[in-house]
């Protein structure tokens, strides 16, 4: 056991330190603010993400040959912690970086990772993920949207729900299913589809906060070439799961950082409102940093797992469960500390950091729903992680 | 960076299981906790032999001096079969004895511990108990020390007392034991009663002792690690067979949520206790808030560990001969031993916020 980083993984963080340093503006977030609409204020990420892409560090984990840097599971994770920790941007790539380019560079053909893997990395095309459907979420493998062979094309028709990015997308990594007789995990088939083909359209779906940040995607008659396929037809679970695994082993190691940011920030406001002399909020603060804790120590006991040649695997789903209720415990404790003022919301005057702890107690009340729900999580632990009969 | 065992500390490890699990079969462990005193004299010779009581004890007192790292995961094979006796209590008045005695007193008191000719406990609570050492009050040796683990088959008491550090010998003059019957009955607790009894002082403070606790909290959750796995296997193990409506009971949705969180209870204990070992080997400066926020955190996990394999089992879980309530005693004895989760808790907002 030895928690010190090596020379190299030190050489690793020093230089994304100083390119940090050199690269991120100090007053971005206060420029950022200023942009006005949605399409503008992602184009100015889209430019960070050309800025790292320039600095080399787009992309790190995936394999030199491909525009990365080969990085180690321990060098992603600390390339995540510093990005979190700089407060920097968050790169509008992220599904195209995080998932279908590793999903590309292990099943995509010679003229699939040509044609997309350095516009992902440059942030020039934005992907996002068409897999959930209203009929199935938890239950992926009972998606509805067909995709029938017509020549050399697919011909696609459904919908998609839940599809972050989705108005931002130039492609997506679309399930469908082109076997409607094979048993359900059978037929499926990944078809990479591009946003602008006649037929797609994006429609925005509003969540609880008031925002957009997810997408409705309505398919009709879409016409996708059947070089389009990722992997082979009708092997669409292998190649979408191992997809979802990617996003499940990655996620944490940011949110840990993001949660303990605002952690800190609550025990400093606690203290500024006299707060932190009261036992029981120091109680409840003590133990949400115990939390806090045991969710990095767990995080780093899974990543040293996985560099000594594990693959992300159903373990993932612990790590899932712990971050995803650990935050709604410490947002409910926030609004504790902050009592009748942390209902206010952006804008008024009194609000406590123009009213970012209403929009996080609601944001969080999703963390146990996305990305596959906690009772979902729970059921996976007990068929493969603990051998008990599948139940569902 | 690693966070995990490394190659020696595997070897520790399942040396630690093979032999535990091999010397402290639970029918073993029944028959001992139905005794007096928990504590089998050839056993404990057979523990000793392998160097298992003098593993906190640096090679130059005739120790294994091994890292505390490597120590948990012995303590964790040792929870895992629930070994009963002093083995705690005596690892952790070593490490006293290591942490605050002069050079000339651990020449000479520390060989004869860690082969286990002699054994030792440490005396820290008092009637109004409390685990802050500034609050101890009694005298040098005068007045009453309680749930002292294990004492009655001890040689020494070290003893904290307002006037320092002593080692009172067990059965020596002025010392008086009352057993106090608890829950665990795999760990004996004493009251110790002192009436102008002699004693070895070893420190003129207590303060260099406050690593001593560090050191024990770290290696009872080690042991309640293991603890929380075996009760995990068993339970799973269990509802795979037990079967209700013509199918396992481990079918059930419920059920499979009841282990799925024992799980995660057990893993996030073994992370936490294995970082609060590493960082007081290491001496990092967050060690003793390592060391609080898993004693906090584990102290609920493990409730939760044994609420669930007891649900789990239905009826059985409740019987005296299934062996879960055995270690859900051990679970309840945890929390308050070396101080409770709230005590942990106000710890870390002292030290760490």
């Amino acid at each position: 056991m030895d928690l010190n980083l090596s020379p190299s993984e030190l050489g690793f963080r020093d230089g994304l330190r100083q390119w940090l340093a050199d690269n991120l503006s100090p007053h971005w977030q206060a420029d950022f603010a200023k942009i006005e609409g949605k399409q503008a204020q992602f184009e100015y990420l889209r430019a960070w993400q050309r800025k790292v892409y320039d600095g080399g560090w787009a992309g790190i984990a995936w394999p030199k040959e491909f525009g990365g840097r080969g990085a180690s599971i321990i060098e992603q994770v600390i390339f995540t912690e510093e990005m979190a920790r700089a407060g920097a941007p968050n790169l509008p790539g992220v599904l195209g970086l995080q998932l279908v380019g590793p999903t590309t560079i292990t099943h995509g053909t010679e003229a699939q990772k040509e044609q997309f893997l350095r516009k992902i990395l440059s942030g020039e095309e934005i992907w996002c993920q068409g897999f959930s459907e209203p009929n199935a979420g938890s239950d992926l493998a009972a998606l509805r949207t067909t995709a029938t062979l017509d020549g050399d094309h697919f011909v696609v028709n459904g919908q998609k729900v839940w599809t972050s990015y989705g108005w931002a997308a130039d492609w997506c990594e679309l399930v469908v299913r082109t076997d409607p007789d094979a048993p359900k995990h059978k037929g499926l088939t990944v078809l990479l589809v591009d946003m602008k083909s006649p037929g797609v359209d994006v429609r925005p779906l509003r969540q609880m906060t008031g925002e957009t940040e997810f997408n409705e995607l309505f398919f009709t008659d879409v016409r996708v070439p059947v070089a389009n396929v990722l992997g082979k037809v009708n092997d669409g679970w292998n190649v979408a799961i191992g997809t979802l695994m990617h996003e499940r082993a990655t996620l944490g190691a940011g949110i840990q950082i993001v949660i303990r940011r605002s952690f800190e920030r609550i025990v400093e406001l606690a203290k500024s409102i006299g707060k932190f002399t009261d036992p029981i909020t120091r109680q409840k603060l003590a133990q949400c940093y115990a939390d806090i804790e045991v969710m990095r120590l767990n995080q780093m006991r899974a990543y040293s797992r996985m560099a000594n040649g594990g693959t992300p695997g159903p373990e993932g789903s612990i790590q899932k469960i712990f971050w995803s209720e650990l935050n709604q415990r410490f947002q409910q404790i926030a609004q504790e500390i902050m009592g009748p003022y942390g209902q206010l919301t952006k804008g008024s005057e009194y609000s406590i950091d123009d009213g970012i702890w209403t929009y996080n107690y609601l944001r969080a009340r999703g963390n146990t729903i996305e990305a596959g729900t906690s009772e979902i999580q729970r059921l996976i632990l007990g068929h493969f992680v603990l051998g008990l009969p599948k139940s569902y | 960076m690693q966070f995990g065992l490394t190659d020696s500390q595997i070897l520790t490890r399942n040396s630690a299981r093979e032999f535990f699990s091999a010397e402290y079969p639970i029918a073993e462990v029944r028959r001992l906790c139905e005794t007096e005193t928990a504590h089998d004299i050839p056993l404990w010779r057979k523990t000793a032999e392998q160097g298992w009581c003098g593993m906190t004890i640096p090679e130059a007192y005739g120790g294994m001096g091994l890292d505390l790292v490597e120590v948990a995961a012995a303590m964790e094979e040792a929870g895992r079969t629930l070994v009963p006796g002093p083995l705690l209590a005596h690892l952790t008045a070593t490490a006293a004895i290591t942490a605050c005695a002069s050079e000339e007193h651990k020449q000479q008191l520390l060989p004869a511990l860690a082969t286990g000719d002699r054994i030792a406990t440490l005396a820290v609570l008092e009637p109004n108990p409390s685990w802050d050492l500034a609050a101890v009050a009694v005298p040098a040796c005068e007045g009453t020390k309680l749930f002292v683990m294990d004492a009655a088959v001890t040689d020494y008491i070290v003893t904290l007392t307002r006037d320092g550090v002593f080692l009172v010998d067990s059965r020596g003059d002025g010392v008086t034991l009352t057993p106090m019957p608890a829950l665990d009955t795999s760990r004996k607790l004493s009251a110790v009663n002192y009436r102008n009894a002699p004693g070895l002082q070893l420190a003129t403070d207590n303060s260099a002792v406050q690593r001593a606790l560090d050191i024990g909290t770290t290696l009872l959750c080690a042991e309640m690690t293991g603890a929380m796995q075996r009760m995990l296997d068993i339970t799973v193990s269990y509802v795979k067979t037990r079967k209700q409506f013509g199918k396992p009971v481990g079918a059930f949705q419920l059920v499979q949520a009841l282990c799925a969180d024992m799980l995660v209870a057990t893993e996030s204990a073994r992370s936490a206790t294995y970082f609060a070992a590493y960082a007081l080997e290491q001496n990092l400066p967050e060690a003793q808030s390592a060391v609080s926020v898993a004693k906090s955190y584990i102290a609920d996990a493990a409730r939760l560990t044994g609420n669930n394999a007891i649900q789990a089992h239905g009826g059985m879980g409740f019987t005296w001969e299934n062996d879960i309530h055995l270690y859900y005693r051990r679970a309840k004895a945890f929390e308050t031993a070396f101080g409770d989760a709230v005590f942990h808790r106000e710890r870390i907002a002292q030290l760490a916020l």
